[in-house]
């Protein structure tokens, strides 16, 4: 594999504790060395990427998207969700594994990561925890482990039995694999499409609960808390409640590992962007109250929240042009993460560059153990992102890289534009306009 | 286990949410919200021409325009109230039931709706069993839409009608009516407040007249947020204390098909929330007695309180065939004196 050096660039890698104008030489997928500017101008004829006046990062990480592979290839495929990843400066990506036939065994496992499959960057396949998603058996955890799974989830299908849970927590702690639930007292929303409040009243729609949520939050961290000395961990998928937020924060306090993500449309929209009936403010957990909204924006500021993540869900435009309570859950996200948390997080909220980055990028990857991962220091992987911090653009889904386009943020402004996109040493994506074109180093 | 929320620390400005662009289609009726005073007060006047116009006269307003009707529910009244209001003003009306079309066979409601637009449909009224079933109809085929019932979300036509049947009793004669029309005058609406579009139609609707409306039910059956759906509006859930302060009062059916799993005691709903003859008397002897249909009685209204005096059920259906009249002629005539979205 031949050498890439980024030149010009300001280095920031909060896990390294570096914020300053570096050179970095990436040699056989690998950091290799990190110089002072100009210093590794033409060193092993490595190929040069300009990123003077840019920003240049550990590549991002989103621990919770939809790839839909194997079987809704209509929907996305591994190549094109992995296109979008790159696009948005995601080098890794953890794939749910709600897929069908879902993902609960080594052999799914191996084959989502299969060169055929055409990613563009790494894809880390999330198992299932029980056979089938269906909350019954549970699966080989050391046989998912050793094919590759870095967490087991049944995302979608929350595990709600007390024993099935205890009994995950357990297993998963014995292997050292994060368990990743997504939240939700299912048996309180039968037939709810949004949020329960005076909004899903005016609209006539069923509601969630935001107790339904909480709840199951609580019950996972008691279980948490009665197997301290397993020291399981608990990874909260997409938290979207003040009260989950503080049960969280409160197990923290507690010495408990439990961790949490929250979507950029948790932090950024609710449940009024419904509207009329836009079933792309659609989701499970669904846009949640201003209070809500709030206390995540809160929970990101004061550190309680470790990670940014998308929860990309893609789907086919005919599916989402039905009436609301029919149409299915969930919104893409991969291309619009980086430029909202920087719209927002960074320049609305004055939260520095580096710990919007490490939400990103360094404490994904610590929190699923990805080694080599959401740093630059020498010695990782060649992951990087590099970004025009101050460019202002208008984020448009009919360019998206995704197959889908169901979106909430289309025509919204952003911040921080991705020029080139690392992943293990090639370049996964260069955006095609960008005025600093590719150039190549003399020997 | 501590779960108070910790306050905010600062004060963030966040994104606001869209403005909507709704409606597409200036003759649609959606919402009664899509309605200004104004817009109302015109309807009302119209309803009361058009009642009283020639026939011969009246069948050249919308003469062989094509107005589908779409129905994916049930309806007795509401359908053929359209139907004979549309045709009243010469319109060719064509059924299309989910039962008997190719919404069998899976046909999605956008493409449902430019099948019909293609065949020359100039207008189409919906019924359908989805909230927001309406708003979909229109983007796709930016047609003036009649909502004749979404779900659980409204009705317009029936909240337009039933003010032109309070009107009628309480403020005979009028002509046009403005915000203060009816200052002074508690509505009350009882029963399945949740799963009622009549209801979320009317308590958007007649607070902008001036009235008070009060809604009267269980718990299960009426959620504290319903409140704060808008202005004037507040829950009373003891029936004999509502009804004293009623000068109208409207019982709804309980929607046996959209309970979804609520166990609902009969009995006890029926206890304290059947309007029966001896509690009219006591608390509300002139009030008026509405009902949107389908009366279910001696459940939520006795057969003597139905058929009674102070019952207006079988004016209400009479009048949603002159509401019905005005809302079409709105949707196919354009008018200079349409006032804007409220």
């Amino acid at each position: 594999m031949t050498a890439l050096a980024i030149c010009g660039g300001r280095l920031v890698d909060p896990a390294a504790g570096v914020d300053a104008a570096k050179d970095i030489l990436i040699n056989d997928g690998r950091v290799a060395e990190i110089a002072g500017p100009g210093k590794l101008k033409g060193k092993n004829g490595a190929q040069i990427l300009d990123a003077s006046g840019l920003v240049v990062a550990p590549g991002l990480i989103d621990i919770h998207v939809h790839l839909r592979e194997p079987g809704q290839a209509y929907k996305e495929t591994i190549a094109t969700g992995t296109a979008a990843a790159a696009a948005g400066g995601f080098t890794s990506v953890a794939a749910m594994p709600n897929t069908t036939p879902v993902n609960d065994s080594a052999e799914i496992t191996r084959w989502m990561q299969a060169p055929e499959r055409g990613a563009q960057v790494r894809v880390f396949p999330v198992a299932a925890a029980t056979r089938g998603s269906k909350g019954e058996t549970l699966n080989d955890f050391a046989a998912l482990k050793s094919a590759g799974a870095v967490a087991v989830t049944d995302d979608g299908r929350p595990i709600l039995k007390d024993s099935m849970m205890r009994e995950t927590l357990a297993a998963a702690a014995r292997i050292g694999l994060t368990v990743i639930q997504h939240a939700e007292d299912t048996r309180m929303t039968q037939g709810a499409s949004m949020n329960l409040g005076p909004v899903s009243f005016k609209l006539g729609l069923r509601g969630m609960p935001a107790q339904a949520e909480t709840s199951i939050v609580e019950r996972d961290i008691r279980l948490v808390s009665e197997l301290r000395e397993a020291h399981p961990h608990l990874h909260v998928a997409h938290l979207s409640t003040a009260g989950a937020l503080a049960a969280v924060r409160q197990a923290r306090r507690n010495g408990l590992r439990v961790t949490s993500e929250v979507t950029p449309h948790h932090f950024l929209l609710t449940e009024e962007h419904v509207g009329l009936y836009d079933t792309h403010a659609k989701m499970n957990p669904p846009l949640r109250s201003a209070a809500d909204r709030d206390a995540m924006i809160e929970g990101i500021l004061d550190g309680v929240v470790d990670a940014i993540a998308t929860d990309h869900a893609p789907h086919a435009m005919h599916e989402k042009e039905i009436e609301f309570e029919l149409a299915p859950n969930g919104i893409i996200g991969l291309e619009t993460a980086l430029g909202l948390s920087l719209r927002w997080l960074h320049k609305e909220w004055r939260m520095p560059l580096g710990r919007v980055l490490g939400l990103l990028s360094a404490q994904p990857a610590a929190l699923l153990g990805l080694k080599g991962r959401g740093t630059l220091a020498v010695g990782s992987y060649g992951d990087v992102v590099v970004f025009d911090p101050g460019a202002e653009w208008t984020y448009r889904a009919t360019e998206s890289k995704s197959k889908a386009k169901n979106t909430p943020f289309d025509g919204w402004p952003m911040l921080g534009k991705v020029r080139y996109t690392v992943s293990e040493g090639r370049i996964a994506y260069a955006l095609q306009a960008a005025d600093k074109p590719v150039g190549t180093g003399a020997l | 286990m501590n779960l108070a929320t910790p306050a905010i620390r600062r004060q963030v400005t966040t994104p606001p949410a869209p403005a909507s662009p709704f409606p597409y289609n200036p003759g649609s009726l959606l919402s009664v919200l899509d309605l200004s005073v104004a817009a109302v007060s015109r309807l009302l006047q119209r309803a009361t021409a058009l009642e009283h116009e020639d026939p011969i006269v009246r069948d050249r307003i919308l003469a062989k325009r094509r107005i589908a009707l779409l129905f994916y529910e049930s309806s007795t009244r509401t359908r053929t109230s359209f139907e004979l209001a549309s045709k009243a003003l010469g319109a060719d009306t064509t059924l299309v039931s989910n039962l008997s079309s190719s919404i069998e066979k899976g046909e999605s409601l956008k493409d449902t709706g430019l099948t019909l637009r293609a065949l020359g449909a100039e207008a189409i009224i919906l019924r359908h069993n989805s909230s927001g079933a309406a708003w979909l109809l229109e983007q796709s085929t930016r047609l003036p839409v009649v909502n004749a019932g979404d779900g659980m979300h409204e009705h317009p036509t029936q909240a337009l009608l039933d003010l032109r049947t309070i009107l009628t009793h309480l403020r005979p004669g009028i002509g046009e009516v403005g915000p203060e029309t009816l200052a002074g005058v508690t509505v009350t609406i009882v029963g399945d407040i949740l799963h009622s579009r009549v209801a979320r139609s009317n308590m958007l609707l007649l607070p902008r007249l001036g009235a008070r409306v009060l809604l009267c039910g269980p718990k299960e059956l009426l959620p504290e947020q319903a409140a704060r759906s808008g202005p004037g509006i507040e829950i009373e859930r003891n029936f004999e204390a509502a009804l004293a302060q009623s000068q109208s009062v409207m019982m709804l059916r309980i929607q046996a098909e959209r309970l979804a799993g609520l166990q609902l005691d009969l009995d006890e709903y029926k206890a304290a929330y059947q309007l029966t003859g001896q509690l009219l008397a006591a608390h509300a002897p002139s009030a008026v007695v509405l009902h949107p249909g389908p009366i279910i009685r001696g459940m939520e209204i006795t057969a003597g309180v139905a058929d009674g005096i102070q019952s207006a059920i079988l004016e209400q259906v009479t009048n949603g065939l002159a509401i019905r009249m005005a809302v079409m002629e709105r949707a196919l005539v354009p008018s200079e004196q349409e006032g804007g979205r409220a």
